[in-house]
């Protein structure tokens, strides 16, 4: 794929509705932009092998537990017996139905990594925003607070906190949540610092408007494409997270099935019933390449957004060089 | 081709530009078509028009480049007899810089941030001129051609160490080095003050002069391109509308889109209400199928909307597409002289600034500057860049709080910033900023913008709301169907109308404009600054109106206040001050703004257009201070 034709393809179809043609219609990436940039996305090569596989695992997480043909803790054959009519991909340690667990134990994994990046988006959201417009004081207690976390590796960090508190599953939201935290607060404050120096932000302040006003009404709407590509990051990362600590047990406990509990009980017999082990890490890594792919289209829809807007702050744009 | 009455070199046709046509190539709409116009050595040429009439992309196909997404779909660029167009990808590298220089607009993008001026302009020499040997007395000949000294200092400098007219010469002299044949200057004075312009502008013309260069100078404003050019081109739409020596096109304009662009100009000379052309030009694509300016001519036909006019060659040698060209007496544009408005003696002042000291950081700007501005009444504060003035608006606004001094607002001491402030000072004075680009939100309707400051203040219901917003966009000459729109899909005159509208529609008491038209067009700065005119006038703002542009204060001001470097050096009346200075800085300043030149003093002498008449009002004002 050509990049450089891509973005060009970018600047125009957010470009095509402007311009002094005065349609009435509002610019659809200005509309809903949010919506706009993931229909963008979702319109590219990249972005539809991104979506295929998430939906993929999406599917058979939603869908699985109520086509499995066995109940995922019902002991129905030996352990790590191997593949055959019976059992489609053979027995786990304690002689489970290892498609019946896979099938079973994708549902709660994506809730609580959708939650715990919630969370940490909408912490590091608040944290980077504040620091970045107060400035001073408040702004160097923040960010110091940030790097200090930051020190800490995530699935450390994690771990740190369950291993202190034991593992509940909104504990484990919370841990991952904080861990995200202080790497969206980065990205968050530095988009901020620049925003909050335009023009339209001191439009506001001179007549008085409150400062918590301004940042949630000029300066939010401005990082939602940001927040976006850092939503599909964060995602990744909090499934990874949520499976390594369930790998180490410290994370969702057994007997209920999950994928990365799945992995670590089987490894034993990796040898007898590899599928006990494959099946959910392939799952996993399906979702994360799926994942990172479309939030990699994301990222350039919103770059083609951005760019158009930062022409024309900065009266860039050939005004006769599109349409 | 044309004979030119300027050319009179052994050869009078150094570049030859024939049927240039640029398209886009996805859609094949053209960007510029049917452009030719010839250049001799030592020729400066001037094309003109406003944003998007698609000058730069000429500009760039005079070099064999086209912006990404757009192609030169025909015509011929013939350098001394040979095609640029046609040559092969390195022998336009090695054309390029050797032999056509191009000076981008912003010197400061344009050089390397990261590397010593002095290893940048080596390269330049070193790349494309006589390898090596003396090099380093090219370098110091180079330098003292944009006069420069080749100090070490100077080249050991950094680019953003730099002023901008320092820049601007380095980018000058790095196109000068290799002895260049053509150079393409593109708006190379926009970002610079008055002064410094006039010595770049100087420079280059000097240097074409004495080495016989031929020089394409791209810009909207006509006042430079009187004062540099021999012959000129107008361009409208994508094309040429008007091409000829720069006495006639300035002296009698022929088509009526070069009038409407020349009464546009402010001139220090002529206090008159300046007219902006209404409308836009037509995008590529959009095209009406007759004439181009058509739907905004005054003047207009019904032929005008059958096909596109054919050049006319007129007996000047002009040539110009328009029906009407031929016709010896088109009704001249109506005039409005300006009259004076009484000043509001005795009253309490608007605005009043006493001793007022700003810094950034430990670098005081601001030298204990005094001003009043009183009611009704609008004052100029003029400095080149770098004088303060922008500091000035952000203290009195409260966004700059690195101040001391007294700030009143009629009898109410304002604090420094705007955290502190009554909410009838907040509201009381409004501000309009420079960059119409910026100041809006762009995830914000015009209507939700302009709805802002009613909201906040908090008074008034919701269907009271929407008329006051309805109401503003119409006195800033919008209609109602802008309320839904975003600001991307707006022109900067109309962001900065919304500006406007956003900043009156709580009825200030004081008004103050930061530059307001430093980001627009000739035309489109005529009609804000007609507009703000208007709007003082009618509703008794008083207005501080902040602007590097001294031709402009004649337009909109009654008193002028002049800073340099941090001090006020001259208050007074705009007649005392633009007709008398006293103030060597001011006379200084009043000398350098570039005027229409000879061309149009003798046009209004001689000329079918009324000579101005300034019509002040008899009595003295009183000066601002008193």
């Amino acid at each position: 794929m050509d990049p450089e034709a891509d973005m060009d393809s970018d600047r125009s179809s957010a470009q095509a509705p402007a311009g002094q043609a005065h349609a009435g219609q509002a610019p659809a990436h200005r509309r809903r932009e949010w919506l706009f940039v993931l229909s963008g996305a979702a319109k590219r090569p990249r972005g539809r092998v991104g979506l295929i596989l998430i939906l993929f695992v999406v599917l058979v997480a939603v869908i699985g537990p109520e086509v499995a043909p066995y109940s995922p803790t019902a002991f129905v054959t030996s352990a790590f017996a191997a593949p055959s009519r019976q059992n489609l991909l053979g027995g786990d340690e304690l002689g489970r139905d290892v498609l019946s667990r896979v099938l079973a134990g994708g549902w709660l994994l994506l809730m609580l990594a959708l939650a715990s990046t919630l969370l940490g988006l909408v912490a590091g959201t608040i944290a980077g925003m504040a620091a970045a417009y107060r400035r001073g004081f408040s702004d160097g207690l923040i960010m110091r607070c940030v790097d200090v976390l930051l020190a800490f590796p995530q699935l450390i960090f994690a771990l740190m906190l369950v291993s202190i508190l034991g593992s509940k599953l909104w504990l484990l939201v919370v841990a991952i949540g904080l861990a995200h935290a202080p790497q969206v607060a980065r990205v968050v404050r530095s988009k901020t610092l620049d925003i909050s120096e335009r023009d339209y932000v001191h439009a506001a302040e001179i007549i008085g408007v409150r400062p918590w006003r301004v940042m949630v009404r000029d300066i939010l709407p401005n990082l939602t494409t940001p927040l976006m590509v850092e939503a599909g990051i964060r995602l990744t990362y909090s499934i990874s997270i949520l499976a390594g600590l369930s790998f180490l047990g410290f994370g969702l406990q057994p007997p209920a099935p999950n994928w990365g509990t799945m992995i670590n009980e089987n490894r034993v017999g990796l040898t007898e019933n590899p599928w006990g082990v494959l099946a959910p890490a392939i799952l996993i890594a399906i979702l994360t390449v799926g994942l990172n792919t479309f939030t990699d289209a994301v990222a350039r829809v919103s770059l083609g957004v951005d760019r158009v807007e930062e022409a024309v702050v900065y009266n860039l744009l050939p005004t006769d060089a599109l349409k | 081709m044309t004979p030119d009455s300027q050319a009179s070199m052994a050869d009078p046709r150094r570049l030859v530009v024939e049927d240039l046509r640029v398209v886009v190539k996805r859609t094949g709409h053209d960007i510029v078509d049917e452009v030719s116009f010839t250049i001799g050595p030592g020729e400066v040429f001037g094309l003109v028009g406003e944003t998007g009439s698609g000058k730069t992309t000429v500009a760039l196909a005079l070099a064999g480049h086209a912006r990404r997404g757009l192609s030169i779909a025909g015509g011929r660029v013939l350098l001394d007899d040979r095609d640029v167009l046609k040559l092969s990808a390195s022998e336009l590298r090695h054309v390029r810089g050797r032999q056509i220089a191009y000076v981008p607009q912003d010197p400061s993008s344009a050089l390397d941030p990261a590397r010593r001026v002095g290893v940048q302009l080596a390269e330049a020499l070193r790349v494309h001129g006589d390898k090596r040997e003396g090099a380093a007395s090219r370098l110091r000949e180079v330098l003292a051609e944009v006069r420069l000294d080749s100090t070490r200092e100077l080249l050991r400098c950094y680019p953003h160490q730099l002023s901008g007219g320092q820049q601007q010469r380095v980018t000058l002299a790095m196109a000068f080095a290799c002895r260049p044949v053509l150079i393409v200057l593109d708006e190379p004075t926009t970002g610079l003050d008055v002064t410094t312009q006039r010595h770049v502008l100087e420079t280059m013309r000097t240097l074409c002069r004495s080495y016989g260069v031929a020089a394409v100078y791209v810009s909207h404003d006509l006042a430079v391109v009187a004062e540099l050019v021999s012959s000129v081109a107008v361009m409208y739409a994508g094309r040429i509308v008007e091409f000829g020596g720069v006495q006639d096109v300035f002296f009698s304009p022929a088509h009526p889109y070069s009038r409407r662009l020349l009464r546009a100009v402010p001139l220090t000379g002529r206090a008159e209400a300046l007219q902006g052309i209404e409308g836009s030009p037509p995008r590529p694509g959009r095209r009406p199928p007759g004439c181009s300016f058509a739907p905004r001519c005054p003047l207009v036909l019904p032929a005008c909307n059958e096909e596109p006019p054919p050049a006319v060659e007129l007996a000047d040698g002009r040539r110009v597409r328009c029906l009407r060209a031929g016709e010896a007496e088109l009704p001249a544009p109506s005039v409005e002289a300006l009259v004076q408005q009484d000043s509001g003696t005795g009253e309490i002042s608007a605005l009043r600034v006493e001793g007022l000291v700003a810094a950034y950081g430990s670098t005081e700007v601001l030298h204990s500057v005094d001003l009043v501005v009183p009611p009704r009444r609008c004052v100029a504060l003029v400095g080149e860049s770098g004088s303060g003035k922008t500091t000035l608006a952000r203290c009195v606004v409260g966004l700059h709080a690195n101040c001391s001094g007294q700030l009143h607002f009629g009898d109410e001491r304002l604090p420094m910033g705007y955290r502190r402030r009554t909410e009838q000072a907040q509201r009381g004075i409004q501000f309009v900023f420079q960059n119409p680009y910026t100041s809006l939100n762009p995830r914000r309707t015009v209507g939700q913008i302009i709805a802002r400051p009613l909201e906040h203040f908090g008074e008034w219901s919701r269907s009271e709301r929407e008329a006051r917003v309805v109401g503003a966009l119409e006195d800033a000459a919008l209609s109602s169907e802008f309320l839904n729109r975003y600001p991307d899909q707006l022109s900067g005159g109309e962001r900065q109308r919304v500006a406007i509208a956003r900043a009156l529609v709580v009825e200030p008491v004081l008004l103050i404009c930061d530059e307001v038209t430093a980001a627009l067009d000739v035309s489109v700065q005529a009609a804000i600054v007609e507009l703000l005119r208007r709007l003082q006038a009618e509703r008794g703002l008083a207005v501080l109106f902040i602007t590097h542009n001294l031709a402009l204060v004649r337009s909109i001001a009654q008193d002028v206040v002049v800073l340099a470097n941090g001090v006020v050096v001259e208050t007074g009346s705009v007649e005392k001050v633009l007709e008398r200075p006293s103030d060597a800085y001011t006379i200084q300043l009043l000398e350098d703004v570039p005027k229409l030149g000879s061309a149009t003093s003798r046009a209004h002498r001689a000329g079918p257009q009324p000579v101005s008449v300034t019509q002040a009002s008899p009595r003295r004002v009183p000066d601002a201070e008193r």
